[in-house]
This record gives C-alpha cells, sequence and structure tokens, in this order.
C-alpha cells in the first residue's frame, strides 16, 4: 500500500515553508512530527522540519544516521539526485507550471497558434481514418491505423517545443 | 534711532582704525598710481555720548550737522525700472463706419467696470501648489516606454492591442495600429484605460512629425448659435471627416512601424488579433 517511507536517506520535497520548492534529505528522526534535515545541494541549512511540510521522493540516499553535512553532501553526489530529480515528471510538472505562470500576453497567443495548428493536423487525420473506417471493412482499418497514428505523433512533439522554446 | 545709534557707535570705533586705513590708504594710493580719486576720509561721530544710547542732539539737529541737505542718493536705476517706464497702451483708434461719423473713434482699451457688487468678496485664505492643468506634472508609468504594445481598454478600439509612439504633452498617449494592422490610427488614448504589455518593439530610429500634438487631435466642435431652436444639435459636428493630412501622417509613421513589426515573427497577428477574457482566465494572476 505504501511505497515510499520514512527513513534515514529519504530525499523529500519541501511543499511549503521558507524553503518551498527545494529538496532535503532526512538525516534523523526527532519525535512524531519533525525529523533532522539536511540540504547541502539545495541550500538548506541543517535544521529540524515538520513531516507535514515535506513530501517523500523516490530517492534514498545512503548514510549513517546522524551523519555529518558532509557526508550527506558526498552521499547526494554521489547518486546525483539533482539530476534525478530534473528527470523526473514530477519536476518536469512543476516547471511547467511555472513556466505557464510566467507567460506574458504574447506568449499566450503565440500557445494558441501552435495548439491550434496542431489541433488541425489532429483533427484532419482523424477524418481521415474514420473516413477510410466508414468506407471500408475493419480488416484494411487495422493495418492504417498505427501507421496513421504516428504520423501526428510525432507531429505533436516539435509543437510543445516550439511552444516553450517560444515562451523562453 | 536704532540706525544713528549703530552709526554713532560705529564711528567711535572706526576712529583709530579710520585713521589707520587712511594711514593705510594714502600710500598704496600713491603706489597704485594718481589716477584713483581721492578715498573719502570718514568723520568722526558728529553726535557726542552723553549717556549711552544718548546722544547730545536730536535727530533733526544732526540732519543739519551731517548736511544730509545736500547729500541725497538714490538707487541706481535697475533694469526692472527701466523696462517699467515703457506704460502699456491706454487707448486704441477703432475705425468706425458709416456716414457723418467720423471715420473712426478713439476708445478706452482698459475701461471701468460696469458693475460692482452690493457686498464685497470676502479675502481668501492663501492656498499653494494649486496649478492650471497646463502646469501639471505629467507622469508615466515606468513600464510603458517607446514601442511597447499596449491593450486599449475603453473606447470603440477596446481590446485591440496597439503601438505606444509617445506621450504628448497633456500625458495623453500618441497611439498607433498601425492602420493596416487592426484599424487603429494615429490616435490618443489614456495612460489609466491601457494595459502595458511587456513586448516592446523597437522604435528606435523612426521619426514621428512634429506637428502631431494635442490641438492636431482635439475634436473640434462649431460654438456659433443660428438661433434655429430645431437644428442645434445638427449642425455640431457630429460625423468627423477624414482629412488628407492625416492620411499622409498615419502612412508616414506606419511605414517605419511596418518594417519593424515584421522582424519579429508572428508579431503582426499578435496586434491584429483582440485581448479578452474566458473562464479561468483572471486579470490579477495574469503577467502581461
Amino acid at each position: 500500500v505504501f511505497k515510499r517511507f520514512v527513513e534515514i536517506g529519504r530525499v523529500a520535497f519541501i511543499s511549503f515553508g521558507p524553503h518551498a520548492g527545494k529538496l532535503v534529505a532526512i538525516v534523523d528522526v526527532i519525535d512524531q512530527n519533525r525529523a533532522l534535515v539536511d540540504g547541502p545541494c539545495s541550500g538548506v541549512r541543517r535544521q529540524a522540519m515538520p513531516f507535514k511540510c515535506m513530501q517523500l521522493t523516490d530517492f534514498v540516499l545512503k548514510f549513517p544516521h546522524s551523519a555529518r553535512q558532509k557526508c550527506v553532501r558526498l552521499a547526494w553526489e554521489k547518486e546525483n539526485i539533482n539530476e534525478k530529480w530534473a528527470a523526473t515528471r514530477w519536476a518536469k510538472k512543476i516547471e511547467a507550471r511555472e513556466k505557464k505562470a510566467k507567460m506574458t500576453d504574447f506568449d499566450r497567443y503565440k500557445v494558441m497558434k501552435a495548439k491550434k495548428m496542431r489541433n488541425r493536423i489532429i483533427n484532419h487525420e482523424m477524418k481521415k481514418l474514420e473516413k477510410m473506417a466508414s468506407k471500408k471493412g475493419k480488416k484494411p482499418k487495422l493495418e492504417k491505423a498505427p501507421k496513421s497514428e504516428k504520423a501526428p505523433k510525432s507531429e505533436k512533439a516539435p509543437k510543445p517545443a516550439k511552444a516553450q522554446k517560444a515562451q523562453k | 534711532m536704532a540706525g544713528e545709534k549703530a552709526a554713532a557707535e560705529k564711528k567711535p570705533a572706526e576712529k583709530k582704525p579710520s585713521q589707520k586705513k587712511a594711514g593705510e590708504k594714502k600710500p598704496s594710493q600713491k603706489e597704485g598710481g594718481e589716477k584713483k580719486k581721492k578715498v573719502k576720509r570718514h568723520h568722526a561721530s558728529r553726535n557726542p555720548v552723553l549717556a549711552r544710547g544718548i546722544g547730545r542732539y536730536s535727530r533733526s539737529a544732526m540732519y543739519a550737522r551731517k548736511a544730509l541737505y545736500k547729500r541725497k542718493y538714490t538707487a541706481p536705476e535697475t533694469k526692472i525700472e527701466k523696462k517699467k517706464k515703457e506704460k502699456p497702451r491706454a487707448t486704441i483708434i477703432k475705425p468706425v463706419g458709416g456716414d457723418k461719423n467720423g471715420g473712426s473713434r478713439v476708445v478706452k482699451i482698459r475701461k471701468m467696470p460696469r458693475y460692482y457688487p452690493t457686498e464685497d468678496v470676502p479675502r481668501k485664505l492663501l492656498s499653494h501648489g494649486k496649478k492650471p492643468f497646463c502646469q501639471h506634472k505629467r507622469r508615466l508609468r515606468a513600464s510603458i516606454t517607446p514601442g511597447t504594445v499596449l491593450i486599449l481598454l475603453t473606447g470603440r478600439h477596446r481590446g485591440k492591442r496597439v503601438v505606444f509612439l509617445k506621450q504628448l504633452d497633456t500625458g495623453l498617449l500618441l497611439v498607433t495600429g498601425p492602420l493596416t494592422i487592426n484599424r487603429v490610427p494615429l490616435r490618443r488614448a489614456h495612460q489609466k484605460f491601457v494595459i502595458a504589455t511587456s513586448t516592446k518593439v523597437d522604435i528606435s530610429g523612426v521619426k514621428i512629425p512634429k506637428h502631431l500634438t494635442d490641438a492636431y487631435f482635439k475634436k473640434k466642435r462649431l460654438r456659433k448659435p443660428k438661433h434655429q431652436e430645431g437644428e442645434i444639435f445638427d449642425t455640431e459636428k457630429e460625423k468627423y471627416e477624414l482629412t488628407e493630412q492625416r492620411k499622409t501622417d498615419q502612412k508616414a509613421v506606419d511605414s517605419q512601424i511596418l518594417a519593424r513589426i515584421k522582424k519579429v515573427p508572428q508579431l503582426r497577428g499578435y496586434l491584429r488579433s483582440t485581448f479578452c477574457l474566458s473562464n479561468g482566465v483572471y486579470p490579477h494572476k495574469l503577467v502581461f
């Protein structure tokens, strides 16, 4: 049922408070509500932090309990947590949300145009498939469906990439 | 009296240093040359002191003793006084029509008042800093710079995105569509009713003609009542008429701006579109 546990070395994401948005490693447990936490590579000093503001990630580091900051840092850099984190979907969603909030009026216009173009292409292909499906029987439809579905998917990729580049 | 007292005290003090000065001045004079005027030697006080603050002679006696009747100085005439001598014209000669009227009349320029109120107007208290509109300080938001794309919020062009050119003397913003993009001509817009976006067009080299001022854009109104009660509302200019000058000015400005707009991809389409709010879009959360 539970997959991520609070343990020594668990990397957690701080959701609110003064260090919102940073990653920390749990170094020790103080009592039921607080943990001793340290984030040498993310700019968080070693401190007590309530569990409520932490959200557990999938990463676990290896170091003994109450290890000093140097050890935590070594473990962190060995595992390359910063890069792994940036590659997770979680971090990407956060980044996308931030970018969306920063969009200017012009960027919104560009995104609208890109979405419109993309949808047009997709709908065009769909209409083609539907037309073929309605004309012929089921067998030829199965052959043609995977081929034409790949075409809109490859076109999907450049459109949002273009939108992200335009935003930057 | 105070002045005299100061003078009287000054002079016995000056007695010794004045003699010293005289002694000093003479040799310097001789050294300097004999062309200089004679330095005036100051006389000692002609009003002996009886007690501190009390002189022997009265004001009038001192006047005579100091021979002030022959020492009257006037301040040198300043330029202001020289100018004041030029009195403004009091009357003017105006031609008069009709026979036997003698061609012209002498008319006063500044006439006596034709009405005096029964009660005097009370004196107003002093106020400061109440300037007329023409002297007001004009401010411009920091986010609005030449070339900024603005969103008009009021008027017949509401929702349209428009390029800002410059701020006019009354504080209104001179703005253009350009006309071929969104049908907004060279127009004035009010700073308060405009959203400044962060999109800027580079207008560094664009030359805006100097005759585009507030007077150029001001609405013209006919104000000659012809005493025809039925047609009063029609004679006033309701219909705006395009003049050739406006067209040429529009072309002159727009041609320069269009070239710069075409350099930025998708900007032309952006200016053509209008701004609108839809579900889930909150202006206070939008970054413009």
